[in-house]
Formats: structure tokens, C-alpha cells, sequence
């Protein structure tokens, strides 16, 4: 399993074409407090740089953007009672969809770990 | 981008600092939701030395200022602050306000986005002889909550006792020997006062009252919530130039005697809204769920847009999102059912009485 990221702070945990998406530990600071996901349907197909989830904090409601194309499989449903997980956990416990990759040439555009971390330390 | 007088205070603090009314400012210190609760049960801190506070002087002062503003100013005694609202030609509203009286004059203290156009308004529309004077050496902090009254008897000293205030009254008090204007009010709905000291000593006065154990910095994004909470409008979002303060439910910034005299700017538009109501109403709405409407979001009975939303956001204390809206008449009465459009999804919200979290105003022992 492989953690790429993206410029606009999601990461995604890649294993053969199956991928699981969610938002940084530097996204979620940013955020403040989440008080609701809206998470995508199973089944919806997105293409890289789609908004299929919404992230809504005190402040601000934010798009997610899936850093690949694909179909969503699954959603972080517990997150309905407990959005504060993206807070507490965002890059475990507070993942947000499951994906199911269409293309993963697109990963090579994306950041490994040092490259993001390198990212975020010039923001 | 100017700086506040607390800038490096709240830097120091861990103070998140976004640009807000032209100056860096904190938006949080902690989190929006742990400030918001904190104000909440104990005492709050929160730095408004962007808005402007005006001393307004000089021969036929009050006659000319009955003459911008809808207040009666026979009826204000001295030391106490009211609401009052400044008003175009159409009766829009270009600012709210609070006027009180001094001994020699008016403090006014208006919106920081604002202050620089109300400055230009007020002399534009003011005789010579009345003098402007913006009072930019002087820092204005709000102290907020159940706790504030404790914290801040423990730190001031006057000629009288702090608890001779009650909800919006003044006085001049010392803090650590700093010259302080302080009132009880504020606009969070909550008891609490408001403190305005020269700038040069703002930052010793807020660590002293920081140093109370009931009080913490709150930044602000909880300000906004906590005003939220209380049903309070945010100029230029709530209120505007395109908004009355009639549809706005404002009346009370409209004082009796200038209701049947007029003689302010926009009176004939707004007496006769008084007289003969106004085609949509400011109102208060719950949503059902967790998901919140915001600015702009269009408010729906069935097919028809009936109102917008003006402010919205998640309540912190009643942990589920609300909103204020302007919305036709017919669909502003509290129990009416509507729909709010996020994102391309209609939201569940039902009209209800403000504030949504009720004012506990100390008017009294």
C-alpha cells in the first residue's frame, strides 16, 4: 500500500486499483472544527479533480477533491454521528470514501510523503 | 493591511490571524467551538479594536445628529449606550451603532469595515460647528459570559461599585490605574461588558484580565457564532444597503418620538413600512440535520424562492445548524416549514423566534 497526496490536501492509500481518500492533518487544522461530512453515494463514478464529499466546519463548507477518477465504493459512514473524527484522526480513523481506480497513470502526478511534507512546510 | 494594537498579543497567544475590516485579526485561538462554549459558561475576552469609536462634539450637537440618526436623544441619559442605525436617503441602512452620552458630547462606536465611510457620511452631513473626533488611540475589548462580572470586579476599581451597572450602562472605572470607559453590553447575548482604553495600555489590561482564571481569549469566529446564537445581525451581511430596518425588526433602533416625526434620513420609507408592514421579514430558521446553509443560500416553499439566507453556521450550543434569512411575509411566522437549497440539495428548516439561544442580559439584581 502506497500514500500519495494532493496539492489541495487530500491523501489517498493506493493498493492495486482499490484507493481510500481523506483529507490531511494540515487540511483538517486548517478547517477547525468539522461539524459535517457530506459524503458521496456508492457507486457514484468521479473523475480526478471532482468534488464527490463536502466538508463543513464552523466556518466554512470546503470541497473534497478526489485525486484520482474511478467509481466510490464505500463512504466513512460513521462519520454521520462523529464528524469530529476528521479532527481527531484525519488521516486513519477519519478517512472519508473508498475508490475504485480507473486509470493509475494518474498517481504519478501526485506527491509521496517528503514531497507533500516539503509542500506544506512552504505554506 | 493595518495591525491591532494586541497584534503581537494574540500572536503571542497562538492567535490564527486572518485579514478581517482591513486588519489582522484573530480568527481562533483554540477552536471555534471550544471558544464558543468557553464565553458561553464562563468569560470570554475578545478584541474589537477595529471598529471605530467616534467622540462627537460641539454647538447644536444633538440637534444634528437627531438629524442623521432615528434616536431620541431627550430620552438617552447620560452613560448609557443605545442601539441606534445610520440611514441613506432610501432608508437602507449603512451602518449600525451605538451612541451614548458624555459630558461634553456623543461617543459613537460603529463597524470597522465600515467606520471610514460612516466618518466621511457623518461630516458630509453634519454642521461645521460639530466636531468628529475618531478616537484611533484607543483599544476596545468585549469581556463576555456568566464569569465576566466576577473576573473583571476583581481587576477594576471607581468611584462606584461595577455592579452599579446594569445592562447597557456606563462609567468611567481604572484598571491597574489605566482609564477605562466600560459598559455592560456587548453582542453575544450573554452578561458582559465592553471596555474601551488607550491603546498604549491595551496590552498590560488584557493579561491582567486574562490572568483571571474564568477568562480566555476568544477569536473571531466564535464571536461570530455566539452573535449568531443571539439572533444579533453583522453588518454587511444582515443588514445593508439594500435592507430596511423595519425588515429587519429593528424597531427599536427607531425610537418612538422619530416614528411619528420623522426628520431622519429614509423616515418616509420606513414610517410608512411601520405603518403598512413590509413585504419579507428577518427570521430565524433551524435545519434539520447537521448540514449548514450560509450567506446566500436561497430559501424554497416548494417551487418558489420566498427569501435568502443571510447568515447561517453550525450552533455550537444547540449542536445543529441555524440561520437567519430575510423571507416573504407570508412564510415568516414561526412553525412555517421551508427548504434552504445547499449545493444543489434542499435542507429541512422551520422559522422559529429568536434568539436561539435565549440572552441572559444582567438588568438587575
Amino acid at each position: 500500500m502506497t500514500r500519495y497526496f494532493t496539492q489541495d490536501h487530500e491523501w489517498i492509500d493506493v493498493d492495486g486499483t482499490s484507493g481510500v481518500v481523506g483529507i490531511t492533518d494540515y487540511a483538517q487544522s486548517q478547517l477547525g472544527d468539522i461539524t459535517y461530512v457530506d459524503l458521496p453515494a456508492a457507486g457514484t463514478a468521479v473523475k480526478k479533480g471532482d468534488a464527490p464529499c463536502v466538508v463543513d466546519s464552523v466556518k466554512a463548507a470546503s470541497d473534497v477533491y478526489s485525486p484520482v477518477s474511478g467509481t466510490i465504493t464505500a463512504a466513512n459512514d460513521a462519520l454521520g454521528d462523529a464528524p469530529e473524527t476528521v479532527n481527531t484522526d484525519p488521516e486513519e480513523g477519519g478517512w472519508l470514501f473508498r475508490i475504485d481506480l480507473s486509470d493509475v497513470s494518474e498517481l504519478g502526478g501526485l506527491m509521496d510523503q517528503a514531497a507533500y511534507d516539503a509542500y506544506v512546510a512552504e505554506l | 493591511m493595518l495591525t491591532l494594537p494586541l497584534d503581537a498579543w494574540h500572536r503571542a497567544r497562538g492567535g490564527r490571524m486572518v485579514e478581517f475590516a482591513g486588519y489582522w485579526m484573530p480568527v481562533q485561538y483554540e477552536g471555534i467551538i471550544a471558544e464558543h462554549l468557553w464565553t458561553r459558561t464562563s468569560a470570554g475576552l475578545f478584541d474589537v479594536s477595529h471598529m471605530g469609536q467616534l467622540f462627537i462634539s460641539g454647538e447644536g450637537v444633538e440637534a444634528a445628529l437627531e438629524a442623521v440618526l432615528p434616536i431620541d436623544l431627550s430620552t438617552l441619559k447620560p452613560y448609557g449606550p443605545r442601539y441606534s442605525l445610520l440611514l441613506d436617503e432610501n432608508g437602507g441602512v449603512l451602518d449600525d451603532l451605538m451612541v451614548t452620552r458624555w459630558n461634553s458630547g456623543f461617543y459613537l462606536v460603529v463597524n470597522g469595515a465600515t467606520k471610514w465611510d460612516d466618518i466621511g457620511h457623518l461630516r458630509e452631513n453634519l454642521p461645521d460647528e460639530v466636531t468628529i473626533n475618531h478616537l484611533d488611540d484607543s483599544a476596545l475589548l468585549a469581556l463576555q459570559g456568566p464569569k465576566a462580572f466576577a473576573a473583571l470586579e476583581r481587576v477594576v476599581t471607581g468611584e462606584y461599585p461595577l455592579s452599579a451597572l446594569t445592562f447597557m450602562k456606563g462609567g468611567q472605572f481604572k484598571i491597574d490605574g489605566v482609564d477605562a470607559w466600560i459598559s455592560r453590553s456587548g453582542y453575544t447575548g450573554e452578561d458582559g461588558f465592553e471596555i474601551s482604553i488607550p491603546a498604549a495600555d491595551a496590552e498590560r489590561v488584557a493579561d491582567l484580565i486574562c490572568a483571571q482564571p474564568e477568562v480566555k481569549p476568544i477569536g473571531l469566529g466564535a464571536r461570530d457564532s455566539l452573535r449568531l446564537e443571539a439572533g444579533l445581525p453583522l453588518y454587511g451581511h444582515d443588514l445593508s444597503p439594500e435592507t430596511s430596518p423595519v425588515e429587519a425588526g429593528l424597531l427599536f433602533g427607531i425610537n418612538k418620538r422619530r416614528r411619528t416625526e420623522g426628520g431622519f434620513p429614509g423616515a418616509e420609507r420606513i414610517l410608512r413600512e411601520i405603518a403598512e408592514g413590509t413585504a419579507r421579514k428577518w427570521v430565524g430558521l433551524v435545519l434539520e440535520g447537521r448540514q449548514a446553509a450560509r450567506e446566500g443560500a436561497t430559501v424554497h416553499l416548494g417551487a418558489q424562492q420566498v427569501g435568502v439566507v443571510t447568515s447561517g453556521g453550525f450552533s455550537p450550543s444547540r449542536e445543529q445548524p441555524i440561520a437567519m434569512a430575510y423571507v416573504a411575509t407570508a412564510q415568516a411566522a414561526p412553525g412555517t416549514k421551508l427548504e434552504i437549497e445547499v449545493r444543489g440539495k434542499r435542507l429541512a428548516a422551520e422559522v422559529v423566534s429568536t434568539p436561539f439561544v435565549p440572552h441572559r442580559y444582567f438588568r438587575g439584581a
